[in-house]
């Protein structure tokens, strides 16, 4: 493995900032610490965890065993290390890092601006749902996957009455399945993904035997349940008024008949993306990623990125789960202590190398199971929201394609709006890029990825300044 | 519809006061304001760009779809923000709305 040499000047410590406190920005400050770094760790939420191990509030009574099921054991060992941790890191939680420049990073927390220093950033910022949109799905109700999974997580609540889960992806099956014993009513799990899409991916996915087995087993409990589960299932619209929101959702099942399913909440979702905004505005490489049909970050195996002191680690660098981001968390520290030049046990880098290569099997596993139905964009009908910050059609962005000839993605953007709302590309950027791409005939990587710009998430214009 | 949201359990917290739009309604402590508000009304705000309501989307920060305000003119994200006794929570943009869409 390439090392590259951090030159700071002899005599003072390195500054290292770490942004996230999920499982890999944890285990990465937990790996620095023990060899003698004390790393600044960054956190836009209040309490660690990150989405995966997101900690609820204060004064709820749930133990492990209900939040976390099969995780249970993973996400105590995770909070405990970071509670020893807690005290001797600098640690900024319900900070948000909303830009950067070489060597500084550009903080807002409770409406105060400051700046923090570094010498070495490691972007542990985690992944959000990839979205392909449908007819209707602006509606209130319909929510992303990961937010129904929070909902009941953080806030003990479901999303509605009677929720439909549709998109494709493991956390298809495991939300559905929290939400059925946690109580709510679960409609129906719609899947985009047939059947032999998931047996042709049985050799890479026996990479993780277990893994594979709660997974079998999450769709043994919501059979005997009898919720109603649809493999091959082609969406096709979200019915419900502008006033009350969600009240049906249509699908085509693999056989080819019409399926409506009554329902006041949808949770919609196909697997994940990755928060890529900062390591864009520091200049990092990306490259498309045929395995997932995504880009993502450029990055050697122990992930350095290929802009020199800057690192990436998590779900925000390869999709490979919160098992997966605790081993790159370690790994990308011993990467970080390589660099400068400190003493790193081998077969302690080894052994994270190994973990993530098996894990990474299992990523093109599901990444075959579970593929992004990329001829969705294609068929959306031209009055179907693409953004739904903006309001955005499917029709009148293809336009732009057709009309002014806009064949790459920011080109595009700057004539329809479409990823310039307030999620900023978050949920219509990859969609937008394959309706752009169908549109002109071209394959998605040819038309390009939006670019990242600050500020990363809307700032208010109440925001102050306070000296560092 | 009455409430969006379903609470599951945890309902043992203390009880919280707040203001939405000048009515008052109770809470439970440690309940995000969607929370507050979604369990006692379908939506939480009205779309800028068309005449839908909105109910939020992705629950942790990213798609800004659940802003509501103090009447301080404080912008709030309902997902991550927790209600306080005494709160005065207004569902309308405080300032003028860009007309985009005509």
């Amino acid at each position: 493995m390439a090392t590259a040499r951090l030159n700071i000047p002899s005599g003072t410590a390195p500054r290292v900032v770490i942004v996230g406190a999920g499982p890999a920005g944890t285990r990465c400050a937990e790996t620095l610490l023990a060899a003698g770094l004390v790393p600044t760790l960054v956190d836009e939420n209040r309490r660690d965890g990150g989405q995966i191990y997101r900690r609820q509030p204060e004064g709820f009574r749930r133990d492990y065993a209900t939040l976390y099921g099969s995780e249970a054991h993973k996400a105590r060992a995770l909070h405990d290390s970071f509670d020893r941790l807690r005290p001797r890191i600098d640690y900024r939680p319900d900070t948000l890092v909303w830009n950067l420049t070489p060597g500084q990073l550009c903080c807002v927390s409770q409406g105060r601006h400051f700046t923090l220093d570094y010498d070495a950033l490691i972007l542990c910022t985690g992944a959000t749902d990839r979205l392909m949109p449908l007819e209707g799905w602006q509606l209130a109700g319909t929510y992303s996957l990961g937010g129904a999974q929070i909902a009941l997580k953080a806030q003990s609540v479901s999303i509605g009455h009677r929720v439909v889960f549709m998109g494709s992806g493991p956390l298809l099956y495991l939300v559905a399945s929290q939400y059925l014993k946690a109580g709510a009513q679960v409609a129906a799990v719609l899947d985009t993904s047939p059947l032999g899409k998931r047996i042709a991916a049985l050799p890479k996915l026996l990479a993780r035997p277990g893994l594979l087995w709660t997974g079998m087993k999450l769709l043994a409990q919501l059979c005997l349940a009898r919720v109603p589960v649809h493999l091959g299932i082609q969406p096709v619209r979200v019915l419900g008024d502008a006033q009350g929101g969600v009240s049906l959702v249509q699908v085509k099942t693999a056989k080819g008949d019409g399926l409506d399913v009554e329902c006041d909440a949808l949770a919609l979702g196909y697997h994940l993306r990755p928060e890529t905004q900062l390591a864009d505005l520091a200049g990092c490489r990306l490259a498309f990623d045929p395995a997932s049909s995504q880009w993502l970050l450029e990055l050697d195996e122990a992930g350095r990125t290929s802009v020199s002191g800057v690192y990436a680690a998590g779900d925000g660098a390869k999709i490979r789960g919160a098992d997966g981001a605790e081993h790159a968390g370690r790994l990308v520290a011993l990467a970080l202590l390589e660099d400068l030049q400190q003493p790193v046990n081998a077969a302690e880098l080894d052994e994270q190398r190994q973990a993530l290569a098996v894990m990474d099997q299992f990523r093109l596993g599901l990444a075959q199971a579970f593929p992004w139905p990329s001829a969705q964009a294609k068929a959306l009908p031209d009055t179907a929201i693409v953004c739904r910050c903006e309001m955005i059609s499917a029709g009148e962005l293809r336009r732009t394609v057709s009309e002014k000839g806009a064949c790459e993605v920011n080109r595009a953007k700057a004539f329809s709006r479409v990823g310039m709302g307030r999620c900023q590309g978050r949920y219509c950027s990859q969609a937008g890029a394959e309706v752009i791409a169908a549109a002109a005939g071209v394959a998605v990587q040819e038309v390009g990825r939006q670019r990242g710009q600050a500020p990363v998430k809307p700032l208010s214009m109440l925001t102050g300044e306070v000296a560092p | 519809m009455k409430g969006r949201f379903v609470r599951l359990g945890e309902r043992e917290r203390a009880p919280v006061r707040l203001l939405v739009d000048g009515t008052p309604i109770e809470a439970l402590q440690g309940d995000t304001l969607m929370v507050a508000l979604l369990t006692q009304g379908p939506a939480l705000r009205q779309s800028e760009f068309d005449s839908g309501r909105r109910a939020g989307f992705c629950l942790m920060g990213a798609c800004q779809d659940c802003w509501v305000w103090t009447r301080a003119g404080e912008r709030l994200r309902a997902c991550s923000s927790e209600v306080r006794e005494g709160l005065d929570i207004l569902t309308t943009q405080p300032e003028a709305v860009w007309p985009l869409h005509g």
